[in-house]
């Protein structure tokens, strides 16, 4: 049926890109709907896909949909290349369609991504496509579905700012530190996916198409190249993203998203790039962050899942706690003394 | 105040099958004035009401309001963007149960500034500053601003409820046995607020009650509902001191008199 899949055969042989021609019809009707309506989520009829829901499904599909034989893929988990769910789709992918892969943001012509958006600018000629788990922004506001559609199509989104002004009285400031609300070309507020708000003002303006894919809810919402994307917030109260205290312990980078690496149970830690690919490119361009010289018995192992900071405040601030807590893990690492 | 009605209601009925919720309703409130609407236990208080806030679709009859620019409305013409608009500003509902018209594990200043923030206030320290306001005015204290509303009492969970339909300043507040389930002091202490309030701000009201002391105390005029149907109306006092429909007669002898 499909051209691209012929050639050496397999024992075992998928359409290209695994879904038959009519699903991708279908999915790619809605990304149309989507992209022509941004921010507004379009219904579509999600597969089974041969991953549990919550692994990517709704991102698998998209990216399945929109991929051609000539297309780049990478795939971003956290902001890792080389964690499960970066490694687990970007093999599917290769097997199923037999697309070239790499780690790299900038060669790529499609990146599927789980939580992060690349520290590397975008390009024109590049599609995001973002797995989302839950695409309803308002639903922990209102838990009534025809309600929610009902407030999107009317466009009274008071609710989504008793969250914020809810945030503000509980914390002194806005709390919600990821899946940050936005509002989309002036009209519809969206779900960014569970991208940390300091990603936020990646998303607008931005030269790529990005495609948001939800499986399990079944919906599907876009955000055409250099569409205005505003993150929600009071006139008192700005939106503001995370900072950090210390530039990346590899790499040196400052102004980029880090993680935080638990080193010991003494107390060590180090704050390093959230995007492998970027941090790579660095040190391999010669810049050394503090602990890049150290002996592989010290460094870091990555782990799948990095401690999140998305419950927000003790690592994103300058307080002193933080430079305490970096301090001493700081000295740890240094001779092991007591 | 105007000799304009506000809202009109002509022939209004309401079927559920073959049962009839209520029939050929008609009446008139005006700007200022508080209407009480009694009767017993499935006399079709609840249903009139309904259909008066345009919560249930008639089955026969309209319901006509002046908007602020003074144009009387059939309220069945307006579309749901505008209806939505003036049932959050023009209008305000307090329930019964509190649960049904408060956001429970929102915030007590979150509950009142929610219609600020719907008609697009986007100034958190303005917004808090009404809601300060507002919580003073129905008398609960500034340090529970916090507070959600599980942590208040029925009585105050009542009156933050009152708060929070107020703050957008309505004409018009529809209220169904606001006092119900509240012990008789705080029920006292209620309609004492509920009564300086609506005199405060002009406001008018269609409570639904029955008990006639609430209605003696609250409301100008009142009628009086049987089987569905408006059986007498009157001003207050007259209905309840001379009533005229030996159903009245009946309702208003079977006061205990404490």
């Amino acid at each position: 049926m499909n051209a691209h899949s012929v050639g050496t055969m397999p024992e075992i042989t998928y359409n290209f890109a695994y879904l038959d021609e009519q699903t991708k019809r279908m999915i790619r009707r809605a990304i149309l709907k989507a992209i022509a309506v941004p921010g507004y989520q379009v219904p579509f009829a999600a597969r089974e896909m041969p991953m549990p829901y919550g692994w990517g499904t709704g991102g698998v599909q998209v990216t399945a949909a929109v991929l051609g034989p000539q297309d780049v893929l990478k795939v971003i988990d956290q902001g890792a290349d080389d964690t499960t769910n970066a490694v687990a789709i970007r093999g599917f992918f290769e097997k199923t369609a037999r697309v070239a892969t790499t780690t790299s943001a900038v060669e790529a012509t499609i990146i599927q991504t789980r939580h992060r958006v690349p520290e590397t600018p975008l390009s024109e000629n590049q599609i995001l496509v973002y797995q989302v788990p839950i695409p309803e922004p308002l639903r922990f506001l209102e838990p009534r579905e025809t309600e929610t559609r009902q407030l999107h199509a009317l466009a009274e989104y008071g609710l989504m700012h008793v969250k914020l002004y809810e945030d503000i009285a509980r914390h002194g400031h806005i709390a919600t530190t990821y899946a940050y609300p936005v509002e989309v070309a002036g009209r519809y507020v969206m779900d960014p996916s569970p991208i940390p708000k300091f990603d936020n003002p990646k998303l607008d303006d931005c030269p790529a198409l990005q495609l948001f894919g939800a499986g399990r809810e079944k919906r599907i919402y876009a955000i055409p190249p250099y569409t205005k994307v505003r993150s929600l917030d009071f006139e008192d109260h700005p939106f503001t993203v995370q900072r950090f205290a210390k530039p990346c312990a590899l790499c040196a980078a400052t102004g980029v998203y880090l993680d935080e690496v638990i080193l010991d149970d003494k107390g060590g830690r180090m704050f390093v790039c959230s995007d492998t690919d970027y941090c790579n490119g660095r040190q391999a361009a010669g810049h050394r962050g503090e602990m890049a010289g150290e002996p592989p018995s010290s460094r870091p192992v990555r782990s799948a899942e990095p401690v999140s900071r998305d419950d927000g405040a003790p690592f994103s601030g300058d307080g002193p706690g933080l430079s305490r807590a970096m301090l001493s893990g700081m000295t740890i690492q240094g001779g092991d003394q007591p | 105040m105007t000799e304009h009605p506000l809202l009109i209601a002509e022939g209004l009925s309401k079927n559920y099958g073959a049962r009839i919720g209520c029939r050929d309703v008609a009446l008139e409130v005006y700007p200022g004035e508080v209407l009480a609407v009694v009767g017993e236990s499935g006399s079709g208080k609840s249903t009139l009401l309904g259909l008066l806030s345009t919560e249930l679709e008639p089955s026969a009859g309209r319901v006509s309001y002046r908007l602020r620019d003074g144009r009387l409305k059939d309220l069945s013409t307006l579309g749901a963007a505008e209806k939505r608009l003036l049932v959050r500003t023009d209008w305000g509902f307090v329930r019964q149960n509190p649960a049904d018209g408060l956001r429970m594990a929102v915030s007590a200043g979150g509950n009142v500034g929610e219609r600020l923030m719907a008609v697009g206030g986007r100034h958190y320290g303005n917004i808090r500053h009404e809601a300060l306001d507002w919580l003073a005015k129905v008398e609960i204290a500034g340090d529970r601003i916090d507070d959600d509303p599980r942590a208040f009492s029925g009585g105050m969970r009542q009156r933050l409820q009152i708060a929070r339909n107020l703050v957008t300043r309505p004409r018009l507040v529809f209220m169904d046995e606001p006092t119900g389930g509240l012990d008789v002091s705080v029920q006292a202490r209620l309609l004492d607020l509920i009564r300086g309030l609506v005199a405060e701000l002009g406001l008018a009201v269609i409570i639904v009650t029955h008990d006639l002391a609430v209605a003696r105390l609250l409301s100008h005029r009142m009628v009086v509902m049987r089987h569905g149907r408006v059986i007498e109306t009157g001003i207050t006092d007259q209905v309840l001191d001379d009533p005229r429909e030996p159903y009245t007669q009946l309702l208003v002898s079977s006061v205990l008199a404490a």
